[in-house]
């Protein structure tokens, strides 16, 4: 790498020994990173890789634990909250920052008003925002409300607002994951643009073909650490996904145990189909662990939450055990013992100001005490029963949920979960920001029930869980179904070529 | 000094067993009944203090059902009009003389109006699920509705029991005692009990705390959350009720300003019980002590003689603020 940085393009912004950790957990190690003026310099790594925390520490939203950031040769702290902004970094975040009421003009100088004798300028702030929106060849109106406006065009303006605030470096997390191909393509078209003006571009992205595309150089994080830098045109799509994923499964998962082909099929769904998620049919058997992999916003959540009945489906059908579940109704899923656990532990999981009781029986209350009457000695009872079988270790019984580890947490989501008994169990995510050790436990335990003749899906973003995990995988892509892996075929790099797209296969 | 440590480790941990906020509220009644015994040694007297229990009667169970339209996540400012419109109501039913018999009519009315206070909260609810409006602007118009109706009913003026017989056989209601108790106090003690029952000891009160503490995390738990809405502002009405039931016998009267504010003593009398205002902590007995704490600051100004009475209403408006700052100190440090 050494050698890279002393060819052409002055080095603009750079981390060097950057290390994160958040709560404990290490999710940067000693991580450098350089920008050049009037470069795209793309960012690749599986999900936890650790991308988004470089990318909120080079733009002041995090403070690195160690290491230090150089802005122009000199070490700085760059100020928190987008404070940034100032010294021309700006950050495109994947949910844009703008207001829904605001006009267009009245977006891009939100904060840094133009007043003249103390009364707002408005002519002249339509004029530059007009200026700046010709620069960057966009035919949105300058008077136009935000919330009228399509994606691409808040996009845009998102942009729009990075160059009239003279931005020298702009970071874009996943830009393209909204954007149509031709939205994407014009968006490509004006960022390479700008770049030729010198202005430089960090490209957060799991599209293997856009990188490839966009960018003139690539640094590729793995498990938080830095793997490599290289001029993009020397390297390919297989060989980045070999080293976004290049690692060896260890005894973290236990031995799968493949259900009989003439087991039961518990679940079966037929063509279903929500706003985003089309057509998807498959189906689950008893004692399976089916895996859903796919990049994040490839539909997997909403596909799930449909069948859970958290979500109305448009079309298609959900067959437990020979019954069709209504559309939109948790009760009924959950009556024919259909259980979703959901991914955000924390804002849909559990009551983060109760204790573990409360949060244990919310979903089956029925269980304790006649007649609306709740039982404490019952209740207490069960608390206990889990925190034996899920291995929840609090010094406290009265803690609440809050205070609580995140493996911990995530031991009483899924207590809370296996609290209704159910037989077909969705699972969002297992082990999301959990260590190793408790992921480890929620493997055994996910494979124990499913040893039980229980069904169970795993949704995950983490390939080696679904690899280690799964006897079929299936992959989804833009909210179709894209693959369906079994055996052999599931490997991380067949996975990824479905999920970003290099590959395709019609699904039964 | 490893032990020292672990010493001053074990008394924190005690210290945060007891939660500040649900302690707080009662801190503040026995601080006021201290002060009130210095200002005026009448004060303290049994008659006295009954007195003031017996007049807070009416926020009190008011506010306990907002106890559980608050714990919710929701708001209802249109209590106060409710018991004017449900008590105008009741009094045109006795006086309309469908049923002649004294008895049977007072069985009826009581009946009647614990059905029309239902109604009341049920629309309330409707209103704010169904409909998806805010329920501070959904109560914001039914609070005039109630009113308006009032003003109609009674023409502007007022609606007043006629009949003496039933009047005479009503009155106990309110001035009664039951086993030396007056009957409000009586009536306060049951409501709590039963609604602190509810909420702490039931799958509905759980229900309650979830949907207002988090009602994403209520809903992907398979609770009906709008029912469960729906169902703390039907509790409210029947809370407006039962107060009404106390009402009535009290003057026997009613006009379009009858109840007028008691919406925001209801909502004071929650907030300083310790119930956050945003859902999802619900103290039946704080909100007691909190109806209790506005009607003794009344009354030791009352017996004082350096505060005018006449500032009451600014000195009740201070203490929902005082309130809210105390509870906010209290979450940051614990």
């Amino acid at each position: 790498m050494d050698s890279e940085t002393v060819d052409a393009g002055t080095v603009v912004l750079s981390a060097r020994r950057i290390s994160k950790s958040f709560s404990g957990v290490q999710v940067l190690f000693s991580v450098n990173f350089d920008l050049r003026a009037g470069e795209i310099h793309a960012l690749m790594g599986e999900n936890g890789a650790g991308k988004s925390t470089l990318v909120k520490i080079l733009s002041g939203f995090e403070q690195p634990t160690s290491g230090e950031i150089i802005l122009d040769g000199n070490p700085v702290k760059l100020p928190p909250n987008g404070a940034a902004e100032a010294l021309g970094i700006v950050i495109i975040h994947q949910e844009f920052n703008l207001a829904e009421h605001l006009t267009v003009t009245e977006s891009l100088f939100l904060g840094r008003e133009v007043t003249r004798f103390g009364v707002l300028d408005r002519k002249f702030m339509r004029t530059e925002t007009r200026r700046v929106l010709d620069l960057l060849g966009s035919h949105v109106d300058e008077n136009a409300m935000i919330g009228t406006l399509s994606i691409a065009d808040k996009q845009m303006v998102e942009i729009a607002k990075a160059i009239s605030r003279d931005a020298r470096v702009v970071f874009m997390d996943e830009p393209t994951a909204v954007l149509s191909r031709e939205e994407t393509n014009f968006l490509f078209r004006q960022v390479r643009k700008l770049r030729d003006q010198g202005t430089s571009f960090v490209f957060v992205s799991h599209k293997l073909d856009e990188v490839m595309e966009l960018t003139d150089r690539v640094t590729v994080l793995r498990d938080g650490q830095w793997i490599k830098t290289s001029p993009t045109a020397m390297l390919d799509g297989e060989s980045i996904a070999q080293l976004m994923v290049g690692r060896e499964l260890s005894k973290l998962y236990p031995a799968k145990s493949e259900p009989d082909v003439d087991e039961e099929i518990t679940l079966s769904v037929k063509a279903l189909s929500t706003g985003y998620v089309r057509d998807a049919s498959f189906e689950v058997r008893n004692g399976e662990i089916l895996g859903f992999s796919g990049m994040i916003g490839s539909g997997r959540t909403e596909l799930m939450e449909a069948v859970a009945g958290l979500r109305s489906r448009i079309s298609g059908e959900v067959i437990i055990r020979g019954e069709t579940v209504p559309s939109g109704d948790v009760h009924a899923a959950n009556r024919c013992g259909l259980a979703y656990m959901t991914k955000d532990r924390k804002s849909k999981g559990l009551l983060l100001n109760s204790r573990m009781t409360a949060n244990l029986t919310l979903q089956s209350l029925e269980r304790h005490g006649k007649l609306g009457y709740l039982s404490p000695a019952s209740e207490a009872s069960a608390l206990e029963r889990a925190r034996r079988r899920f291995d929840i270790r609090v010094r406290d019984g009265n803690v609440v949920a809050g205070r609580m580890s995140g493996g911990n947490q995530q031991k009483l989501l899924l207590a809370k979960v296996m609290e209704t008994e159910p037989e077909i169990i969705i699972i969002d995510e297992p082990t999301r920001g959990i260590d190793v050790g408790t992921k480890q436990q929620i493997y055994h335990f996910i494979s124990a029930l499913a040893r039980d003749g229980r069904s169970i899906i795993v949704v995950s973003s983490e390939m080696p869980e679904v690899i280690g995990l799964c006897t079929r995988v299936a992959v989804m892509r833009e909210g179709r179904i894209v693959g369906m892996l079994e055996g052999d075929e599931i490997s991380e790099q067949e996975i990824m070529r479905y999920a970003a797209g290099l590959k395709k296969k019609a699904v039964a | 000094m490893s032990v020292n440590e672990e010493t001053r480790e074990i008394r924190r941990r005690t210290w945060r067993d007891i939660d500040l906020r649900a302690v707080a509220p009662f801190a503040a009644l026995a601080l006021l009944l201290i002060l009130g015994a210095i200002v005026n040694p009448n004060f303290i007297g049994i008659t006295n203090l009954a007195n003031v229990a017996t007049r807070s009667a009416f926020i009190a169970i008011i506010a306990v059902g907002a106890t559980f339209v608050i714990s919710s996540g929701d708001l209802d400012l249109s209590v106060g009009s409710m018991v004017a419109f449900v008590a105008s109501l009741m009094i045109l039913f006795m006086n309309s003389g469908v049923i002649a018999d004294p008895a049977l009519m007072l069985t009826a009315a009581v009946l009647f109006t614990v059905i029309a206070g239902a109604l009341c909260g049920l629309a309330n609810g409707l209103i704010t699920t169904v409909g998806r409006i805010e329920p501070f602007i959904a109560t914001l118009g039914t609070m005039g509705i109630y009113r308006g109706l009032t003003t109609w009913l009674s023409q502007g003026g007022a609606i007043t029991l006629r009949e003496p017989e039933l009047q005479e056989m009503y009155r106990p209601a309110y001035f009664g005692s039951i086993l030396g108790m007056p009957v409000p106090i009586a009536v306060i003690l049951a409501v709590t009990g039963v609604a602190a029952f509810v909420l702490y000891r039931t799958r509905y009160g759980r229900h309650v705390v979830a949907v207002g503490s988090n009602s994403d995390v209520a809903r992907y738990s398979g609770i009906p959350v709008n029912r469960v809405r729906t169902i703390a502002f039907v509790i409210q009405g029947l809370c407006v009720a039962i107060a009404v039931l106390l009402y009535v016998p009290r003057l026997g009267s009613t006009s379009a300003t009858t109840g007028i504010l008691w919406e925001l003593q209801a909502i004071t009398a929650v907030v300083v019980g310790g119930t956050a205002l945003k859902g999802g902590a619900g103290r039946v007995w704080g909100t007691i002590c909190g109806a209790f704490i506005l009607e003794l600051v009344g009354n030791i100004m009352l017996l004082s003689n350096f505060i005018s009475e006449y500032l009451i209403g600014a000195i009740q408006g201070a203490i929902i603020i005082i309130a809210m700052l105390v509870q906010r100190s209290l979450v940051r440090k614990s």
